[in-house]
């Protein structure tokens, strides 16, 4: 919502100055967005001088000038007319200012192979005179102002543009901004003028507005306007309309336009004479098409509102009227439409054709139903005034009774709510300053809304009214106790701030990425999840849901090695979706990790990452969040964008519940990559089930000794199966079981690895005499050949 | 003199004049190994007299004790000579790179989450968390934002189905509506989380993070309010001072409805929170409206609160002098090791927000 102080001086008598009323505007809920200069449509036509006249190289007729417009450099322009000399004054328009004689536009353009920056105007161009002759010839006095717009530089005057909330369509008005402004202090708002206009032309056009399920229209107000002569408007209204930021078009839309915004009442003018027969407001049949006044053709769905005549459909109610029925510069007679159509319909309607418009944006919000013949008047007058002709009486159609709500207000709910006491009779006063009706039954209050402002339902809504106005300073500020009485973070949350940290403490950086992603990249990772399509994305590479954090992590990474940077660690803790509906999701954290082979690098490359890596990044940090060693085992089925022969899965001990994924990334996917995965869901509830006491510690200081092993397996066999084995011999010596070498090779059938482990014995109650740790060893070597189908090394 | 001391003499000379660690092992094997020199002046002792014996063994001794105490010393010096000789050819160029190693880093998002926490955490409220995709009755419509209402415009909303009841929340709000029907009053919580618009351009990305706050009481009202948010905004810039005007506006979910600006000064390119004659908007809050404490089954005429949102992404822009929103999102290599927080660097409230 844009308008001048002066716009403003129309309704409200203040002394208030400009930056007074816009500081007030914001501290009662008006946001000022911004405050700029009136834009004058002449101010860009600038005094210059012709420092040169040079020839133009490709034609006789035309000169190349070079023109000194007040900046450091001169500017060449192309001129045809025959005065343009050395020293000449004139006046210079810019590229991107409208030439006002014929409304074109200027561009930097060639002419004859030169460029030309701006033009040289005549007086006709100007619309100063008829003269077209050569370029405005400007006498001496201009010397002292090369530079300066032509026309003069109105300073002073601001357009003031307001960010009004969705509530307030009273605002949209400035009449609205007036009355607040009022109520808060700021000066006292006028009375509206009564109108004395005779109104003697009889109203002959029929107008109907037919019962229709869900009709949108429910008050149509009209009056006929005779022999009009249409014209350019004044220049206060011009100025008017410019400062809104709209075009100037004639005085009839001109007015139409300048209501609107001056009490949020819009109308519409028909051309009478393009009526056929009468007028019916009616839903819309499905197929119906017209064009509507910026010239594009809709064709509507059934029940959408339109004003209609004999032939067809005239407008859209309370969105867009149609060109068919359009004012024009030479319309004699008129019919002036005031009437009231339903936010939601209305907006329902816009919505499906994609259509906007200051009117559709006013009728969504609310527009005052009782305003139908106060606007009808105000624009009579005016036009009456510029354009002359008679006026009929005002027809109004009504099929429903607006009545104004009341409300049984406490006034102690202010304090209550805002916890400062407020007076009752500042109460009342603000109140009525705002329209509403007050009468004081007892300890209630009984306030009729006005019926401008169809955002008041209840007591909150008046308690806001009441404190924006007063002041949030005046509230008194509470301190904040310190207590506690429910522990800040759950269970879950804990672990996800721990396991976000020690991912990061293992030289992994942060990101975070987006929660959609790329369809085709997804599909790599989805494995049989749903995919989540997104009806409206962005743009089509973000337009599923992602069902992995790979896809994102992945194209990150390799932009970041597009940018040099070729050892890398990333991570990043957040939401992958198995399904649309609200909770199907996961929080999963996932790292990558890529390191650069660096040939010459003889250092670095003596630690090279492999799978191990990754995987003790991942035991790490489950051993941090608290899942022991002995309470997962390692698998090694993954899902397919790992490298099936290099990647292994964390699984609970019992088998049950998938805890992560680590390895390397499924080559066709990217090369030398290692990624790992916690489904952190499942992890904390795990972990939640199996939650140990931990008991004190106890060790045994009893000597404790340490035996090798080699044992022959199979090459398929698992180290893990060795270990689990060894394990289950004897729990209570043996303590440790350690693998210290794997090997295949010369010596050894093809078919065959050799696994070496040291197994750390110790009894808690005795030191162990030579012939116990015999039977131990005897035990472990006999055990794992039955159970493993090993053979021990000699 | 007699073999015998001529011998020790010996032995003696070639002790003190060695300046050689193996010539010296060598000496020390001549005297004193098994077969060494004191030892075979003992063996001879068997055909010596009772009285030659004493006066002989005593002799041997002496001369033992003798030489090794020289043979000690002439150990040390010589050792000491070829340790300080191999020191001084050992010389390694310290400035070669140590050990390479990564240091891994925290998000500023997360971070200020954290930190965010923690002060809240102070004056007792708790963390809650939601959905990101959300039903359209709890992104909308129990938060009093009505089927057609223009209050929807506000929010360029991603759906998930044509008939738009399935999203990707808009706000963090929902959270508000969860945690209200699922338990009974009071409610203190904050909410934290990612929330989407359709929206992208030079100060808006699709995805961003908001914080949600609700405090549900039976008697809360817009001064605990303003001291809850005045608290928070101080301790979260870490200044003693804050300049802070609430100014109405207008969410469907609460009534009365504010913005909040914090007052800032720009000094060298830098902004300067809590003084200066500047105002940022930072956050919007109000009252709960009534109609949401019906939806969510809360009795509005026993208890009311407040609720607030705060843009996570913004305050972490503000406070650690971030320009551009979308880097965030990025993940751009340099920007993650220059932006991002080292993970000990744990917010507590015992040790402060910030290193």
């Amino acid at each position: 919502m844009k308008f001048t102080k002066d716009w403003l001086d129309v309704h409200l008598k203040t002394n208030k100055s400009e930056p007074q009323i816009i500081q007030r505007l914001n501290s009662i809920g008006l946001e000022v967005e911004k405050v700029e200069p009136v834009k004058n449509e002449l101010s860009e036509f600038i005094v210059a001088k012709i420092i040169k006249a040079n020839k133009h190289p490709n034609a006789d007729r035309l000169k190349l000038c070079d023109v000194d417009i007040g900046k450091k450099q001169t500017l060449k322009v192309v001129c045809g007319a025959p005065n343009a000399r050395d020293g000449l004054l004139t006046i210079y328009a810019p590229p991107g200012s409208v030439i006002p004689k014929n409304g074109m536009k200027l561009e930097i353009s060639k002419i004859r192979g030169e460029t030309s920056y701006g033009m040289l105007c005549s007086e006709s161009e100007l619309k100063l005179s008829n003269e077209s002759e050569g370029i405005i010839d400007l006498n001496d006095r201009y010397k002292t102002k090369i530079g300066k717009p032509f026309f003069g530089e109105k300073k002073g005057k601001n357009v003031i543009e307001l960010s009004i909330t969705p509530n307030r369509p009273d605002c949209l008005g400035v009449r609205g901004i007036a009355r607040d402004l009022s109520a808060s202090n700021f000066g006292k708002l006028k009375e509206l003028k009564k109108s004395k206009i005779k109104k003697n032309v009889k109203h002959n056009l029929k107008i109907k507005i037919e019962k229709n399920k869900k009709q949108a229209c429910s008050i149509f107000g009209s009056c006929i306007i005779k022999n009009i002569k249409n014209t350019e408007s004044p220049g206060w209204l011009k100025n008017r309309i410019l400062a809104l930021g709209l075009r100037p078009i004639s005085a009839v839309v001109d007015i139409t336009n300048y209501v609107m915004f001056d009490l949020n009442r819009p109308l519409h003018a028909y051309d009478l004479d393009k009526i056929k027969n009468k007028i019916t407001v009616r839903n819309s049949k499905k197929g119906e098409s017209f064009k509507a006044l910026d010239n594009k053709n809709y064709t509507l769905s059934e029940n959408m509102c339109v004003i209609s005549d004999d032939e067809g459909v005239l407008g859209l109610g309370g969105i867009i009227g149609g060109e068919r029925s359009g004012t024009e510069i030479h319309t004699k007679n008129i019919l002036l439409e005031s009437a009231y159509f339903d936010p939601s319909i209305t907006r329902k309607t816009a919505k499906k054709l994609d259509l906007n418009s200051d009117a559709k944006f006013r009728f969504e919000r609310g527009v005052d139903p009782q305003s139908v013949t106060a606007g009808l008047d105000t624009a009579v007058e005016l036009i009456l005034e510029i354009c002359g002709g008679e006026v009929s009486k005002f027809d109004v159609q009504q099929t429903k009774k607006f009545k104004d709500l009341e409300i049984k207000f406490d006034p102690k709910m202010v304090s209550k709510t805002v916890g400062t006491n407020i007076n009752s009779n500042e109460i009342k006063k603000i109140l009525s300053n705002l329209g509403f009706i007050i009468k004081s039954k007892e300890k209630f209050l009984n306030v009729k809304v006005p019926s401008w402002r169809p955002d008041i339902f209840g007591e909150i809504d008046l308690v806001e009214e009441v404190i924006r106005i007063i002041g949030f300073e005046k509230i008194k500020s509470i301190e904040p106790e310190k207590k506690r009485t429910k522990p800040t973070l759950n269970f879950f949350q804990k672990h996800f701030h721990l396991v976000q940290r020690s991912v990061a403490s293992k030289g992994y950086l942060e990101t975070i990425t987006w929660s959609f992603t790329d369809e085709k990249i997804n599909s790599k990772f989805r494995e049989n999840l749903e995919s989540v399509k997104i009806v409206n994305p962005i743009s089509s590479d973000l337009n599923v849901l992602r069902n992995s954090l790979y896809p994102n992590l992945i194209f990150y990474l390799e932009k970041n090695l597009n940018r040099g940077f070729g050892d890398q660690a990333l991570f990043e803790i957040g939401p992958i979706f198995t399904g649309k509906k609200p909770g199907q999701q996961k929080t999963i954290i996932c790292g990558i990790k890529k390191q650069f082979i660096d040939e010459e690098n003889s250092l670095k490359n003596k630690d090279l990452i492999d799978v191990f890596h990754i995987k003790k990044d991942l035991v790490q940090t489950l051993i941090e969040l608290g899942i022991e060693k002995d309470e997962f085992k390692i698998e090694d089925n993954t899902p397919s964008y790992y490298h099936p022969g290099i990647s292994g899965s964390v699984v609970s001990k019992d088998g049950n519940f998938v805890i992560g994924y680590f390895g390397a990334l499924h080559p066709k996917i990217i090369s030398n990559t290692f990624g790992f995965e916690i489904i952190l869901e499942d992890l904390v509830d795990y972990k939640s089930k199996n939650i140990k006491t931990k008991e004190s510690l106890t060790f045994s200081d009893y000597q404790k000794s340490d035996r090798d092993f080699a044992f022959l397996v199979n090459k398929e066999t698992r180290a893990q199966n060795l270990i689990d084995v060894i394990k289950k011999i004897e729990k209570d010596l043996i303590k440790d079981v350690k693998i210290f070498d794997v090997y295949e090779g010369e010596n050894i059938p093809s078919d065959k690895k050799s696994i070496a482990l040291k197994v750390t014995i110790q009894s808690d109650h005795k030191t162990l005499n030579e012939s116990d740790l015999t039977n131990i060893s005897k035990k472990i070597v006999s055990t794992v050949e039955e159970k493993t189908g090993a053979k021990l090394r000699s | 003199m007699s073999d015998f001391e001529k011998k020790i003499l010996e032995f003696k000379n070639r002790l003190n004049s060695t300046q050689d660690s193996k010539e010296i092992e060598s000496i020390k094997t001549d005297i004193f190994s098994k077969n060494g020199f004191i030892n075979s002046q003992f063996k001879k002792l068997g055909s010596l007299s009772e009285d030659e014996k004493k006066t002989f063994a005593s002799n041997i001794n002496k001369a033992k004790q003798e030489l090794l105490e020289i043979f000690r010393s002439k150990a040390t010096e010589v050792l000491d000579k070829d340790l300080n000789e191999k020191i001084k050819k050992e010389k390694i160029d310290v400035t070669l790179p140590e050990k390479e190693f990564k240091l891994g880093k925290i998000h500023p998002v997360s971070q200020v989450i954290d930190e965010i926490s923690c002060i809240f955490s102070e004056i007792g409220f708790s963390v809650e968390e939601g959905p990101d995709v959300e039903n359209d009755y709890n992104n909308f419509t129990a938060l009093n934002t009505p089927e057609d209402h223009p209050a929807k415009d506000m929010h360029d909303t991603f759906y998930l189905d044509e008939n738009m009841k399935t999203l990707l929340r808009t706000h963090t709000s929902p959270v508000q509506v969860r945690t209200m029907l699922k338990g009974k009053p009071p409610f203190k919580i904050i909410a934290p989380g990612r929330t989407y618009r359709s929206d992208s351009d030079q100060t808006h990305t699709p995805m961003f993070h908001q914080l949600e706050g609700l405090h549900i009481d039976k008697n809360i009202n817009m001064g605990h309010l303003k001291g809850c948010l005045n608290y928070f905004i101080k301790e979260f810039f870490e200044v003693d001072k804050i300049k802070m005007r609430f100014r109405p506006s207008h969410f469907p979910f609460t009534e009365p409805s504010a913005e909040v600006d914090i007052g800032y000064r720009i000094e060298n390119n830098k902004i300067i929170i809590g003084e200066g004659d500047k105002w940022l908007e930072i956050l919007g809050c109000g009252m709960v409206h009534p109609n949401v404490l019906k939806n969510c089954k809360v009795d509005s005429k026993i208890y009311q609160g407040f609720a607030f949102g705060i843009g996570i992404d913004r305050l972490a822009m503000l406070k650690y002098g971030i320009n551009d929103l979308r880097s965030f999102f990025e993940c751009d290599y340099r920007w993650l090791n220059y932006y991002g927080f080292d993970p000990l660097d744990v917010p507590t409230n015992y040790r402060g927000l910030s290193k």
